[in-house]
C-alpha cells in the first residue's frame, strides 16, 4: 500500500530530478558559450575598481591576500586597495600596515562590527566606478580581474560579475570533498548565470558596477549572509548578475568537521532566512528564472534533504534495534554464514534508477566543472570524498539551520566567516 | 536583466523528467518480473523435486531404505523463502508475490509430509519443527523466535524448518491450524514432534528439546549461550 509518506517522498525525488535535469537541458543549450580562456587578455579600457579587504583576525593569509592583489594583472593605477581592520584582535593590523608604502592602497581600522560594516567603509569611501571585495583569506589569480571586467566591458546591462571559486591547497578529505563541491559549484553557478538566476555574490572578488550600491543601498547584515542578502536584492531589482567561470580565486577552506559545520549552518540560515525576507520574490514571474527556479529549488533541497535525513534516521534506529534484540535473544554469534552473491538480491526499485540517475547528472556537473576550472585530471579518487563528507554536514546545517530559525538563535557571525561564499 | 522566463523549457524539462520516471518505473517492473519468473522457476523446480521423491517413496515397497539419500529432500526450499521474504519486502505485496507465497506454503506441507513418511518408514533421523507467525499484526514475539529459528538452522543444517504466515488464506494452512489448535492469539506458535509450543522459546529450550526429540548430531558441541 502506497503512504502517504511515500507520495511526499516521490514527489521529492520528481523535483530533484527535474532540477538536475534543468541544470543539464541549461547546459545543453549553451555550451558553445562557455569559453575557457587561455592566457593574457586585453581590455579596450581599464576603467578604475576599487577592492576593499575586510580583515578580522587574518594575520597569517592577508600579506599573501593582498600580493595577489598587488600581483594582478591590470593596471595599478586603476586599481584602489583599501584593507580595512575590522578591530581585530591579533597581529592582522601590524601586517596590513607594512603595505603603507603602496600608493594604491589605503588602510582603515575600524571597531568590529562585523565583515559587512567593513565593507560598506570601503565603500563609503570608493570614488571608483566599480567596486569589489576579497576575503582576507582568498587569493586572486593574476588574470581574474581583467577577465571579469571584459565581461562588463562585452555586456553594460552586467551590473555584477562573480569568479569561479577554488579551494586553496586541499590538505585532507573535509578539504579534499570540499574541492569536489566547489569544482561543481562552478558549473552550477555557471548555469545560473546563464538563467540570470545567481543568488549569491560571493565575498571572494566579485566586482559591481558602482550603481548597484547606489541604487540599492550598502551591504546589510542579511542573517550574516550579506553577500547572498545583496545577491537577493539585486534579483528583485532586476540587476543582472553574471558569472566569469575563467576568473579565479583560490579560498581557504574549514580544515575541520567542525567549522564546516558552522560554515554549513551560516550559510543555510542565512539561505533560508533571506528567502522569507524575500518570500515575495518567489513564483512571481517578474524576477525570472531566480523566483521560479532558484529559490524553488533551493527549497525543496532544504525539504528533501531534512526528509532523507529523517528516514535515514529512522532505519539506522531500526537497525539497531534489530541487532539489539538480536544479541539479546542469540548473542553473539561470529560464525558467518556462506556468503554467496546471488543477483537475485539487488534492488530494482524505481527509486534506485532514479538515483543512478541523479547521481550521474551530479558527477557530470562535478566533470565538467573540473573541466572549466582547468584541473589536469577529470577524475580522482578524491572525489569519493565528496560524498561521505556531505552527506553527513548537508542534513545536519540544515536542520539546525531550520531549527535556529524557528527558535530565531542566530549562529555566531564568526562562525566560518573566513571562508565567506 | 534576463527575466524573460522560457516556460517552453519549463514544459519540456518536465516531460524528460516523467520520462525518466516512466523508464525508472519500466526498467523496475522489468527487473521485478525477471525475479518473479526466476522464483515460479525455482518453484517449479522444488514441485518436481517433491513428485519425483513422492514416487521414489511409492516404490519404496520394491526398494530399499538404502537407496533414500539426503537428495530426495529438496535442498531449494530454504532459499526459495528467503527470495520471497525478500521478494515481499522489496516488490511489494503484489498479487504474483502473494500468489507464490500460497504455493511456497503448499510445497512446504508438502514437504513435509513426504519427509515424515520417509523418516516413519525408514527410520531416517529426521527433524522438522512447523513454526506459524503472523505479518498481520505487529507480532514483535515472532521476529524474536524467527532469530532463534534462523541460528538453529545455521548451527544444524539438517533441521528442516517449515514457516506458515497464519493470516494466509489458503485452505491447507487453515487444516494445519485446525489439526494443531493453534489461535491466533497465541502466536507464535511451534510444533515439535506432534507437541505444540506456543509463546516464545529461547534457543537453549528449543535446542534440547530437539536434541532430545531427534538426537541430533550438532555441527559444533553448542551455540553461543544466551546473552540478557
Amino acid at each position: 500500500m502506497t503512504s502517504i509518506f511515500d507520495i511526499i517522498f516521490y514527489i521529492l525525488v520528481f523535483l530533484s530530478v527535474y532540477g538536475q535535469v534543468f541544470y543539464f537541458v541549461t547546459f545543453l543549450e549553451n555550451r558553445k558559450k562557455i569559453v575557457v580562456r587561455d592566457g593574457i587578455i586585453k581590455l579596450k579600457d581599464y576603467p578604475s575598481v576599487t577592492i576593499t579587504v575586510p580583515c578580522w583576525n587574518e594575520e597569517t593569509t592577508v600579506e599573501r591576500t593582498v600580493q595577489s592583489l598587488l600581483n594582478l594583472n591590470y593596471p595599478q593605477d586603476k586599481l584602489k586597495i583599501f584593507l580595512v581592520d575590522d578591530g581585530s584582535t591579533d597581529n592582522t593590523l601590524n601586517v596590513i600596515n607594512e603595505f603603507t608604502a603602496y600608493e594604491n592602497i589605503k588602510i582603515f581600522h575600524k571597531e568590529n562590527g562585523g565583515k559587512y560594516t567593513a565593507v560598506n567603509l570601503g565603500l563609503k569611501n570608493s570614488e571608483t566606478d566599480f567596486f569589489g571585495c576579497l576575503d582576507a583569506d582568498s587569493f586572486a589569480d593574476r588574470e581574474s580581474l581583467v577577465r571579469i571586467m571584459s565581461y562588463f566591458e562585452k555586456d553594460p546591462k552586467v551590473m555584477a560579475v562573480a569568479p569561479s571559486l577554488l579551494v586553496e591547497d586541499p590538505k585532507n578529505i573535509i578539504q579534499n570533498a570540499q574541492k569536489v563541491e566547489y569544482h561543481m559549484g562552478v558549473y552550477l553557478k555557471k548555469m545560473l548565470g546563464f538563467l540570470g538566476a545567481i543568488n549569491v555574490t560571493p565575498g571572494p572578488l566579485t566586482i559591481f558596477r558602482k550603481k548597484v550600491f547606489d541604487d540599492l543601498g550598502y551591504y546589510r547584515n542579511g542573517h550574516n549572509t550579506e553577500d547572498m542578502e545583496m545577491a537577493f536584492r539585486m534579483q528583485k531589482n532586476g540587476y543582472k548578475i553574471d558569472h566569469c567561470n575563467d576568473a579565479f580565486v583560490h579560498t581557504n577552506t574549514p580544515q575541520t568537521f567542525r567549522k564546516l559545520f558552522g560554515q554549513r549552518l551560516r550559510w543555510i540560515y542565512g539561505f533560508i532566512n533571506n528567502s522569507i525576507d524575500y518570500r515575495d520574490v518567489i513564483f512571481r514571474k517578474k524576477y525570472g528564472n531566480f523566483a521560479t527556479f532558484t529559490l524553488p529549488l533551493a527549497a525543496v533541497s532544504v525539504i528533501s534533504v531534512s526528509y532523507l535525513f529523517g528516514k535515514m534516521i529512522y532505519n539506522l534506529g531500526n537497525f539497531i534495534y534489530l541487532k539489539i534484540i538480536q544479541y539479546k535473544i542469540i548473542g553473539f554469534s561470529f560464525k558467518l554464514k556462506n556468503f554467496i552473491f546471488d543477483p537475485f538480491f539487488i534492488n530494482v526499485q524505481s527509486l534506485v534508477f532514479l538515483s543512478l540517475i541523479i547521481s550521474v547528472l551530479v558527477i557530470f556537473g562535478i566533470i565538467f566543472g573540473r573541466k572549466m576550472s582547468k584541473e589536469k585530471k577529470l577524475f580522482s579518487y578524491k572525489m569519493l570524498y565528496f560524498f561521505p563528507v556531505f552527506m553527513v554536514i548537508a542534513p545536519l546545517g540544515l536542520l539546525k539551520g531550520i531549527y535556529n530559525t524557528i527558535l530565531q538563535r542566530k549562529p555566531d557571525w564568526r562562525q566560518g566567516v573566513n571562508s565567506n561564499f | 536583466m534576463n527575466n524573460n522566463i522560457d516556460w517552453k523549457k519549463y514544459l519540456i524539462v518536465f516531460l524528460i523528467t516523467v520520462g525518466l520516471f516512466v523508464c525508472a518505473s519500466y526498467l523496475s517492473n522489468y527487473f521485478g518480473n525477471q525475479k518473479i519468473n526466476q522464483l515460479k522457476t525455482i518453484q517449479d523446480k522444488i514441485a518436481i523435486d517433491i513428485l519425483s521423491s513422492e514416487t521414489q517413496f511409492s516404490l519404496l515397497s520394491e526398494l530399499s531404505c538404502k537407496n533414500i539419500s539426503d537428495s530426495v529432500f529438496s535442498s531449494e526450499l530454504g532459499e526459495l523463502g528467503n527470495k520471497l521474504a525478500w521478494s515481499q519486502e522489496n516488490l511489494g505485496a503484489t498479487d504474483e508475490v502473494s500468489y507464490l507465497r500460497k504455493y511456497y506454503s503448499l510445497l512446504q506441507i508438502k514437504d513435509y509430509l513426504l519427509a515424515r513418511k520417509i523418516s516413519t518408514r525408514c527410520g531416517v533421523k529426521s527433524a522438522f519443527i512447523l513454526y506459524f507467525y503472523t505479518t498481520a499484526a505487529n507480532c514483535s514475539l515472532c521476529q524474536e523466535e524467527s532469530l532463534v529459528l534462523s541460528a538453529l538452522r545455521t548451527e544444524y543444517p539438517e533441521l528442516r524448518v517449515y514457516s506458515f504466515d497464519y493470516s494466509t488464506d489458503l485452505s491447507a494452512i487453515t487444516s494445519m491450524l485446525q489439526i494443531y489448535k493453534i489461535k491466533d492469539t497465541a502466536l507464535p506458535a511451534l510444533v515439535i514432534d506432534d507437541n505444540v509450543l506456543t509463546g516464545f522459546h529461547d534457543l537453549n529450550d528449543l535446542e534440547s528439546r530437539i536434541k532430545e526429540s531427534f538426537k541430533l548430531q550438532g555441527t559444533s558441541s553448542s551455540l553461543p549461550a544466551k546473552k540478557n
